[in-house]
């Protein structure tokens, strides 16, 4: 109870406060705008980095994270979901030995280069090749149109794929199919998706294991990429998981479906340079940031000592000058945020329409670069009081 | 009536420096300051008068020696008790020292907010108050740079006497005004001061407003002293011992 009424107290001790850092913000507008222009622009620039980072993240991980199964088999030496090299066919017909296997299905993988049949530029595709019995993506869009890609050479195309491909878009929205080459073969799209680009395909092309080879000739067909094992009811998983790493040999690895998203995002921030220079990006953003805040927090604290020098000769803590450099960095850090907001949505629509990469504002990222908004101008308040020091008021009217 | 003095010093000594850098500028003072008294130190340049006020008012602190202030010894005070000290007293300096980003009304509340005493409204209203007495009224939401040097001056002193402090330590507040805004200043400071009944120590050069003072000390080399004949000449029958 006590307590609570001291909290009141000081609660009203703090409102009652004059607010004498946004007073002196407000009295050196020049000052003010820079500071906030100064801000707006290091978190515009994390905002970017942040966003590119993320679009890299899920646009090369929008598979992965589809992949409806258990458990999956990739060879050790696997890289990312483009580059898994392969590992013998006969793994999947060993797992199935395994008591609690249920299904065992190849998915391939490659990319090829295609011409664009509206404006005959190369554009590199990713094609995937599934069992059209067991669908390998919980991608709704797929699934449902998974029977018009048994046909020789029948794909299903992904429609946000980097690229001008409206006339055949069209096309196949009016007759249901379109044809183009790939390669010397005739190739029928029958369908169309949307999943959109990643940083190393313009886009997808999904089909049956079948047609996958046709375009493949030159890979052993006893080997596949990757393996989708699903445990029958009522087994664990991880105990499964277990038998089937005992079973089979060591060219294997047998992960858990989140593992191998683990594994595809872990690939992507350690072993990508791409990864390494966005954090790079993000961290010099909040560095120009405590740098530009810092100036403008250390040039106020000096052009106002002789007044702060006053306010301790009439009995005024330390703290309270404290204050009001803290109170600086909270104005400016909220006014600098918001325009940044606001810029970082103009540009992640610009960039997603731009380049068909995943790019939106979330909630999250937004809480997460205002908080280190907060830190950057805390941090350079923090580093401008100790000027605060120098105003000593017997040293400066003596 | 035997009144407890409002400052009193005994054998204070200060010291500037270390080591053989040292050097002493003041000695032994000895001076008992009565309520309600308003006196003039008057002394040379570097003779020391700026450093025995801010011993006074606790913007440094005491070396050696006893100086008590309202009862409390400021001889090797802690640093709280130092800014605790320095709100029982007003101190007017030289230069006006305003706060450019407040209006005339803020700064008068400045001097109120200290304390803590009051809320928002209180301070507004005592502060605007403050400013109708020195005379600026209809100057209250002012900032300092559309004052002129007198009215600054004058917005200082209603800074110091708002809250109604015992003591008003005052250095040299005219130096920086012409000859009648200087004395406009230093009459509101009397009459606020016999108003409140606080006690006055005004440090000047100025020869032209003694006359406002119940005792005039001399300083000279770091010593209080008898003030030379010429000045005292003037002033000897102002000159009170009480
Ligand atoms: N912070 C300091 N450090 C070292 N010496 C100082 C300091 N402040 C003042 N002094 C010295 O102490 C002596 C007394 O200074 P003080 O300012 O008290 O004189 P004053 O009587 O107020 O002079 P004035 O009339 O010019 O204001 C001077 O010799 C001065 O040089
Ligand atoms: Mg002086």
């Amino acid at each position: 109870m006590l307590g609570f009424l001291n909290a009141s107290k000081r609660f009203r001790a703090l409102r009652d406060r004059t607010p004498l850092g946004l007073l002196q913000l407000k009295h050196d507008r020049l000052r003010l705008l820079t500071a906030i222009a100064g801000i707006t622009f290091a978190d515009v620039l994390i905002f970017m980095q942040l966003g590119f980072a993320d679009a890299l993240f899920t646009s090369n991980t929008q598979y992965p994270r589809a992949i409806q199964a258990d458990l999956v088999l990739i060879s050790p030496q696997a890289k990312n979901f483009s580059n898994l090299r392969t590992f013998p066919k006969r793994r999947l017909y060993q797992a199935l030995d395994v008591p609690g296997v249920a299904t065992a299905d190849a998915v391939n993988i490659g990319s090829k280069v295609w011409r664009n049949p509206q404006t005959r530029e190369k554009s590199s595709l990713m094609m995937v090749g599934q069992n059209p019995d067991r669908a390998a993506f919980n991608l709704p869009e797929i699934n449902q149109q998974i029977e018009r890609t048994r046909l020789p050479d029948s794909f299903l195309f992904d429609q946000a794929a980097r690229g001008d491909y409206e006339e055949m878009i069209a096309e196949v929205q009016q007759t249901g199919t379109a044809q183009t080459e790939i390669g010397v073969r005739t190739v029928t799209v029958t369908g169309l998706f949307t999943v959109g680009a990643s940083f190393g395909d313009d886009g997808a092309l999904i089909t049956t294991n079948q047609n996958f080879f046709r375009h493949f000739p030159n890979r052993d067909a006893g080997t596949i990429n990757l393996g989708m094992i699903n445990v029958e009811p009522g087994h664990d998983i991880l105990s499964v998981q277990a038998d089937l790493i005992k079973h089979l040999p060591g060219d294997i690895q047998v992960l858990t479906q989140e593992g191998y998203v683990d594994f595809e995002l872990n690939e992507i921030q350690s072993n990508s340079p791409i990864g390494f220079v966005f954090s790079l990006g993000s961290a010099m953003g909040f560095i120009v940031g405590i740098v530009i805040v810092y100036q403008v927090l250390s040039t106020d604290v000096n052009s106002h000592l002789s007044e702060y020098a006053t306010f301790k000769a009439m009995g005024y803590r330390n703290s309270y000058l404290l204050g009001i450099v803290f109170e600086e960095a909270i104005i400016l850090s909220i006014c600098g945020f918001i325009p940044s907001l606001a810029v970082g949505i103009g540009i992640y629509s610009l960039t997603s329409a731009a380049t068909s990469l995943p790019m939106a504002m979330t909630v999250g990222r937004a809480i997460v670069v205002f908080v280190l908004t907060v830190v950057m101008c805390g941090a350079s308040g923090a580093i401008a009081t100790q000027k605060l020091q120098s105003a000593d008021p017997a040293d400066i009217f003596s | 009536m035997t009144q407890q003095p409002v400052i009193q010093s005994q054998n204070l000594n200060h010291y500037f420096g270390s080591g053989k850098l040292r050097k002493q500028v003041l000695f032994d003072i000895n001076i008992k300051i009565s309520a309600g008294e308003i006196v003039i130190m008057t002394g040379p340049s570097g003779s020391g008068k700026t450093t025995l006020l801010t011993l006074m008012g606790g913007l440094r602190s005491a070396q050696s020696g006893s100086l008590v202030v309202l009862g409390k010894e400021l001889s090797g005070i802690s640093n709280t008790g130092l800014v605790k000290a320095r709100r029982s007293n007003g101190y007017i300096f030289q230069a006006h020292n305003l706060h450019g980003s407040l209006t005339a009304l803020e700064n008068v509340q400045m001097g109120l907010e200290v304390h803590g005493l009051f809320d928002k409204k209180a301070r507004h209203q005592k502060a605007a108050e403050m400013l109708e007495q020195v005379g600026l009224g209809d100057r209250i939401h002012y900032l300092p740079s559309g004052l002129s040097g007198g009215q600054k001056q004058r917005v200082a002193i209603a800074r110091a006497l708002v809250s109604r402090p015992k003591i008003v330590l005052a250095d040299e507040p005219t130096a920086a005004l012409d000859k009648k805004s200087g004395r406009d200043v230093v009459n509101i400071m009397h009459d606020l001061a016999k108003d409140q009944g606080c006690t006055i120590l005004l440090v000047t050069h100025d020869n032209r407003i003694l006359d406002i003072a119940d005792r005039i000390v001399y300083m000279e080399d770091g010593r209080l002293s008898k003030p030379p004949a010429a000045s005292a000449a003037a002033k000897v029958d102002k000159v009170a011992t009480p």
